[in-house]
């Protein structure tokens, strides 16, 4: 008997190849295109309530998007080569594609975005400011100090056309991570066409409730008040989109339930034994029934403003929670059973080696140090708001 | 000039001796042929298990670990033993890839039978397909190897393959599998593990050679694939493969 393997193995099976980094990965890029999806409401869409978070989550999406290869280089047997996705990309490779649909959204979309809305801004500090600070501004600036009436039409007239493309974008961002596992024919755990729409909902839900809590709490720090039709707006879209993203979730597992095809049986062990926990427990109760219950209530029944905040946050949190189970739940979930169908092998998170929970711990606390060093650089909320809280 | 007949039996023994000490030869040291001796145009391998004649000792596993320095508890072969209970999932093992053989059957009265695995070198392989730098690649003669200078080690081919052949060498940190002996199948030879099989268990095949034996073999046996819904036109074929076969 192999310890931690029930059952039949592929001997080459037993131990796992995608460790907690690998479901980092996927985590991370759903919270950057759902942040920027709710960003795009604004832009586009002229959803007004929600404006107070337009630029808190252009900058969550770029402190998540930076870090979002990190866990990827880290797991990598051989990252000095990782260039060569880019230098000799396999045309035919998910994977590889996904290097330069990475590298469109970060470059064109998110940068671009941010910078012309930012430039204006970036042209008074750099101006106001004075050494070190003043260098940098200087050098945001890009050389274009121009920021006459004319020009500003300019940049809104190129930003909103940066949004416009920037939203189907960060749907193929996020769509196309769920590819890269709904595309493996061998493992049907994963294998399922529904799996990058499935990808782009959750990733929806995660970025919005991620752009609620760090709403929330910046405005805590900075001794500003909540804008409460702001983050009803933000709830009332995390509950609709949340309910999206449950009824494909229930619609891909009444299909496996009821075709009940040669994998079912094995999957559906899986799930009431060694996944029970992250599954049914953290994933469906905790982190989908408990938040859409809370959201639902506030939709139903009119609360006290603290009273919703607090139910707000609890329901973002868990969601938050539940976004990162499900995360959890393809990546090891597809791994832990055996594609002979006739076994199972477990996974124990390693505490401080390359891929274990030290390194995911700080991988996953870097984009809050990245988000706090842009806050504080490009500020997003209104001069006057923020001097007033100073 | 006048060649009586003990002078052709003497050339002819000579000739005979020479061929054989000659074939040995290359046999024994691996020696490489003329550059121009091995045309990858000219061949497709692949191999040929019947079932019935696998006795499960192990020999093929250890002939591969040895010839090819297979790291301790990876596998580019092994053996599994499948008992099949009627209307019942079957029990498989195959401790430590059967590189001790196995230990004996506790239920004689179910159907058993010995299955050996290695890499069903695919025409239309899903490795290849997802690896994202082209690393891993099908050889034009047929033989899915990868390149260990070029390998990310991202192990998506890992999770793409359906038959479970690919690892992680933890030491090239680069991703390993069977090469069907690439090094030697260039060189005239067969497989350390068709080589070492005492049974002729597993043959290896070449399916563009016209005179290859796997012609009639085809012709004349029923034969299957490993998970042949997966479409990815293995070239390892199974003769009377069970239906219980994963």
């Amino acid at each position: 008997m192999i310890p931690g393997v029930d059952g039949f193995m592929y001997p080459n099976e037993v131990e796992l190849q995608w460790s907690i980094l690998i479901v980092l990965y996927p985590y991370i890029t759903g919270l950057v295109a759902g942040a920027f999806i709710l960003a795009s409401l604004e832009r586009v869409f002229k959803v007004e309530e929600v404006k107070p978070t337009y630029r808190l989550a252009l900058l969550t999406a770029l402190a998540f998007l930076l870090v979002a290869p990190l866990p990827l280089q880290l797991h990598l047997g051989h990252p000095e080569r990782s260039l060569e996705m880019y230098l000799t990309p396999h045309t035919s490779s998910a994977m590889a594609m996904f290097g330069f649909v990475y590298l469109w959204y970060l470059m064109v979309v998110l940068l671009v975005e941010i910078w012309l809305e930012y430039r204006a801004d970036i042209v008074r500090m750099a101006q106001t400011s004075s050494g070190i600070r003043r260098f940098v501004y200087k050098l945001l600036t890009l050389g274009s100090e121009n920021v006459s009436p004319a020009a500003r039409r300019i940049d809104d007239k190129v930003g909103y056309t940066v949004t416009v493309i920037g939203i189907p974008s960060a749907f193929l961002l996020h769509g196309y991570v769920g590819f890269i596992f709904g595309s493996v024919k061998a493992n049907p755990w994963w294998s399922s066409p529904l799996m990058p729409i499935v990808f782009l909902f959750s990733a929806m839900v995660s970025g919005i409730a991620a752009v609620l809590v760090l709403y929330m709490a910046a405005m805590k720090v900075k001794k500003m008040a909540i804008d409460m039709r702001c983050v009803d707006t933000i709830a009332k879209y995390l509950f609709y989109t949340f309910i999206i993203d449950f009824t494909l979730e229930m619609l891909d597992l009444v299909h496996r339930t009821y075709e009940a095809d040669e994998s079912f049986r094995s999957l559906d062990f899986m799930v009431h034994t060694r996944l029970w926990g992250s599954h049914v427990i953290l994933q469906i109760f905790l982190g989908t029934l408990a938040p859409l219950a809370i959201l639902a209530a506030t939709q139903f029944w009119k609360f006290r403003e603290a009273v919703r905040r607090g139910l707000y946050l609890s329901a973002a949190l868990l969601t938050l929670v539940g976004i990162f189970a499900m995360r959890w739940n393809v990546v090891i979930g597809g791994q832990l059973f055996s594609k002979s169908f006739l076994g199972y092998t477990s996974y124990k998170v390693d505490f401080v080696t390359r891929e274990g929970l030290v390194p995911a711990i700080f991988l996953m606390l870097l984009p809050f140090i990245i988000f706090v060093v842009l806050v504080k650089l490009l500020p997003p909320w209104p001069e006057r708001e923020t001097a007033g809280a100073d | 000039m006048d060649i009586s007949r003990r002078d052709l039996f003497g050339i002819g023994g000579k000739l005979l001796v020479l061929a054989s000490v000659g074939a040995t030869l290359e046999q024994i040291t691996g020696a490489a042929p003329p550059s121009d001796a091995y045309k990858m145009a000219d061949h497709w391998w692949g191999m040929l298990i019947d079932i019935d004649k696998c006795i499960g000792c192990g020999n093929c596993v250890r002939a591969c670990s040895k010839e090819n320095n297979v790291p301790e508890g990876y596998f580019r072969t092994w053996v599994e033993r499948y008992q099949v209970e009627e209307g019942k999932q079957p029990r498989v093992d195959s401790p430590k890839g059967a590189i001790d053989g196995f230990p004996p059957n506790t239920r004689p009265d179910l159907k058993a039978f010995f299955v050996p695995k290695l890499c069903n070198h695919c025409a239309n392989s899903p490795c290849v397909q997802v690896c994202p730098v082209g690393a891993t690649f099908v050889s034009p003669d047929g033989v899915v190897l990868v390149d260990k200078s070029y390998c990310l080690g991202c192990r998506y081919c890992v999770q793409a393959c359906p038959y479970g052949c690919r690892y992680l060498h933890p030491e090239t940190n680069t991703v390993d599998k069977c090469t069907l002996c690439y090094h030697r199948i260039t060189q005239g030879l067969t497989t350390a593990c068709c080589e070492n099989c005492p049974t002729g268990a597993r043959q290896l095949v070449d399916f563009k050679n016209p005179k290859d034996p796997v012609h009639e073999f085809l012709r004349h046996n029923k034969v299957q694939v490993l998970k042949p819904y997966m479409a990815t036109e293995a070239k390892v074929y199974y003769k009377d493969l069970d239906g219980s076969v994963r």
